[in-house]
């Protein structure tokens, strides 16, 4: 069974080698080769959960080179559910949009799309995976690059723009991180994290606390610009609302995560928790990731287009996830809360598209008025998805803020627990504001998008008459968008009815993550 | 006073290096033309590359080849910082060429490199769903 220990590699090698792969193919049989190997990447990190939840975590040494030299890679449960999710949803995101892709992309560049959906997977497994700095740094780049790629995949004026916005900021982090680790490796001379953290645990016995202090902060100012935490999160409805739909889920629910967890990760076995926590940052992320909450879902209020109301609520929950890092004993929240986020948000990307489609492609909530009663089934999705943010029971979104409050409740510090109980009322109240406002919109019959006919840029960028047709779908293409949603509608009830069970396998997870 | 001048002057390439990260970021931050935000990214990465290379030099010590049969690790420099610049290179060029591709496609749409200008010229289209 000690085979399964080379499968995280071999996730990570297999992407890549696809990417490739995906260039010389067209653009159908690329993306049925991707589905089939994202199926296979899946089987994968299922074999390596099943094997770390038996046998516990593993370092794999890449060449044999031990520890002080090498790279390496880990893997526990933790990184193998993370892994996992980030495939289901990678698919289930490629899968649900897939039809709105062949309107967005000219028809001899879709394969391009596709190699660079397996970059992508192959840098969020390598971030999920690796245990060296450096290597993450790298990777880091990748995902950013082919992120970038999945965007301006979609010829507008707006997206282009969108991306160079993105990128700036991005290059920006990347630019930050960079330094930060540079800083790191010079104070102790290592890029693997485990020994790492022995340097930094001597450099502080000597007291030397400002200099990791401002690498720390060095490197939690480039991530957090990434991925979105407060100040730097007004590039979000631009890039997620612009990006034709498969891109948005993956970038919303997955790209923004993979940095996340990096960060948590130098926290945890970089730092060492004990170093972290007594870092002041602990607490200017609890106050950012509440922030956050609060202005994201402002902001999300006033949006007057779905898809920037959306993108805004991502700062909001992405709030959230900074709120767990910040709250002592609540990263198994924040870890929770990434699962949840991803799961949701890319319903909630797949369902606006078709419901726009029916309202004279327009993403205004005006001629949003009535859609759900045009696409039922993207309705229901949308109400899904909308529950689950708002936090209402059945739903997964409630299962993280209820973790979020009993993580607060176990500090027994009076001041924390009041600030985190009413960060997580105001927000849910705003979530429930601007959620519920569009689901009764959604749901009110009248003078909706079907009696105006506004101009649809699909099929005038494209020269695409094809796209003027009726918007009801073909039997097989609505099996391939339902599909894909369904299933994330079946794990949000899941992750909302038996949290119990994942929450069990992070707290595992955390028990043998360093 | 004199002491930090003093720690200054004798790690000269690391304060050098820190100022061109500041200056790069400064450019990316602050500069409007697309292009010179372009060049700003680049100072900020050789920022990094300088601080590494620096960081890895230690003087009297030869570049980590074995010649003459000297076999003591301590005649020889690290070779890991060296490594990271080069892959840090790689990563830079990389971003780089991406990047102006975006600027071309911009430019051919705006005819400006002005990212405000071009940013108001967007929001008069109709592409806005």
């Amino acid at each position: 069974m000690d085979f399964i220990r080379n499968f995280p590699l071999f996730t990570i090698v297999l992407s890549l080698f696809s990417g490739v792969l995906c260039m010389t193919l067209g653009g159908r049989k690329a993306k049925n080769y991707t589905v089939c190997y994202e199926c296979v990447l899946i089987g994968l990190c299922a074999a390596v959960l099943w094997y770390t939840v038996q046998n516990g975590a593993f370092t794999y040494v890449m060449g044999e080179f031990p520890a002080p030299w090498g790279n390496e890679i880990r893997a526990g449960v933790l990184e193998a559910l993370l892994a996992l999710v980030f495939l289901l949803v990678l698919l289930c995101a490629v899968l649900g949009g897939w039809r709105f892709l062949r309107l967005d992309v000219e028809e001899s560049k879709i394969n391009l799309y596709f190699t660079l959906v397996n970059l992508l997977t192959a840098a969020l497994m390598a971030l999920a995976w690796t245990n060296d700095i450096f290597t993450g740094y790298v990777f880091l780049e990748i995902l950013t690059l082919s992120s970038c790629g999945i965007l301006i995949v979609r010829e507008i004026g707006r997206t282009t723009l969108a991306a160079v916005r993105y990128m700036i900021l991005n290059l920006m982090g990347s630019g930050l991180f960079l330094l930060g680790v540079v800083l790191l490796y010079s104070l102790t001379g290592h890029l693997l994290m485990v020994p790492m953290r022995g340097a930094i645990a001597e450099i502080m016995a000597e007291g030397n606390y400002a200099l990791i202090a401002f690498s720390t902060g060095v490197l939690t100012i480039g991530l957090g610009m990434k991925s979105g935490l407060f100040p730097f999160h007004f590039w979000m409805p631009d890039t997620y609302g612009t990006a034709t739909p498969s891109s948005a889920a993956i970038l919303a629910a997955l790209v923004s995560k993979a940095y996340i967890f990096l960060l948590f990760k130098i926290y945890w076995r970089v730092l060492g928790w004990e170093v972290y926590e007594a870092l002041p940052i602990r607490n200017l992320l609890f106050l950012l990731g509440i922030l956050g909450m609060i202005f994201g879902s402002v902001s999300a209020i006033r949006a007057n287009n779905i898809n920037r109301m959306v993108a805004f609520s991502s700062a909001a929950q992405i709030g959230y996830i900074y709120m767990g890092l910040g709250l002592p004993g609540g990263c198994a929240a924040a870890m929770f809360q990434i699962i949840v986020h991803a799961v949701t948000k890319s319903l909630l990307f797949l369902a606006t598209p078709r419901l726009a489609e029916v309202s004279g492609d327009s993403l205004l909530f005006e001629n949003l008025q009535g859609s759900g009663l045009r696409a039922r089934e993207a309705g229901i999705f949308f109400t899904v998805g909308s529950f689950s943010m708002v936090g209402i029971p059945v739903f997964a979104g409630f299962a993280a803020k209820l973790s979020f409050a009993v993580a607060a409740a176990q500090t027994a510090r009076p001041a924390i627990i009041f600030a985190t109980m009413v960060a997580l009322g105001i927000s849910s109240t705003l979530n429930a504001i601007y959620f519920i406002r569009t689901v009764i919109r959604v749901y009110t019959a009248g003078r909706g998008g079907a009696d105006i006919s506004a101009p649809r840029i699909y099929a005038v960028e494209h020269n695409d008459a094809a796209a003027l047709l009726p918007v009801s779908m073909p039997a097989v293409r609505r099996i391939t968008y339902l599909a894909p949603c369904l299933l994330l509608t079946a794990a949000n009830v899941f992750l909302g009815l038996f949290s119990w069970i994942v929450m069990d396998l992070i707290q595992r997870g955390l028990g043998m993550f360093a | 006073m004199g002491q930090i001048f003093r720690a200054l002057l004798a790690n000269y390439e690391e304060a050098a290096a820190i100022v061109l990260f500041a200056i790069g970021l400064a450019m990316l931050l602050f500069q409007r033309n697309l292009i010179r935000k372009l060049i700003g990214m680049n100072i900020m990465d050789t920022g990094s590359f300088l601080f590494l290379a620096s960081m890895g030099y230690i003087k009297g010590r030869r570049a980590p080849i074995l010649v003459d049969g000297i076999r003591e690790a301590s005649a020889y420099i690290n070779p890991v910082p060296a490594g990271l610049v080069l892959t840090g290179i790689v990563v830079s060029v990389s971003v780089t060429a991406v990047m102006l591709s975006l600027t071309i496609r911009l430019y051919r749409r705006y005819h400006t490199l002005d990212l405000d200008e071009i940013y108001v010229l967007s929001r008069h289209q109709l592409e806005d769903r």
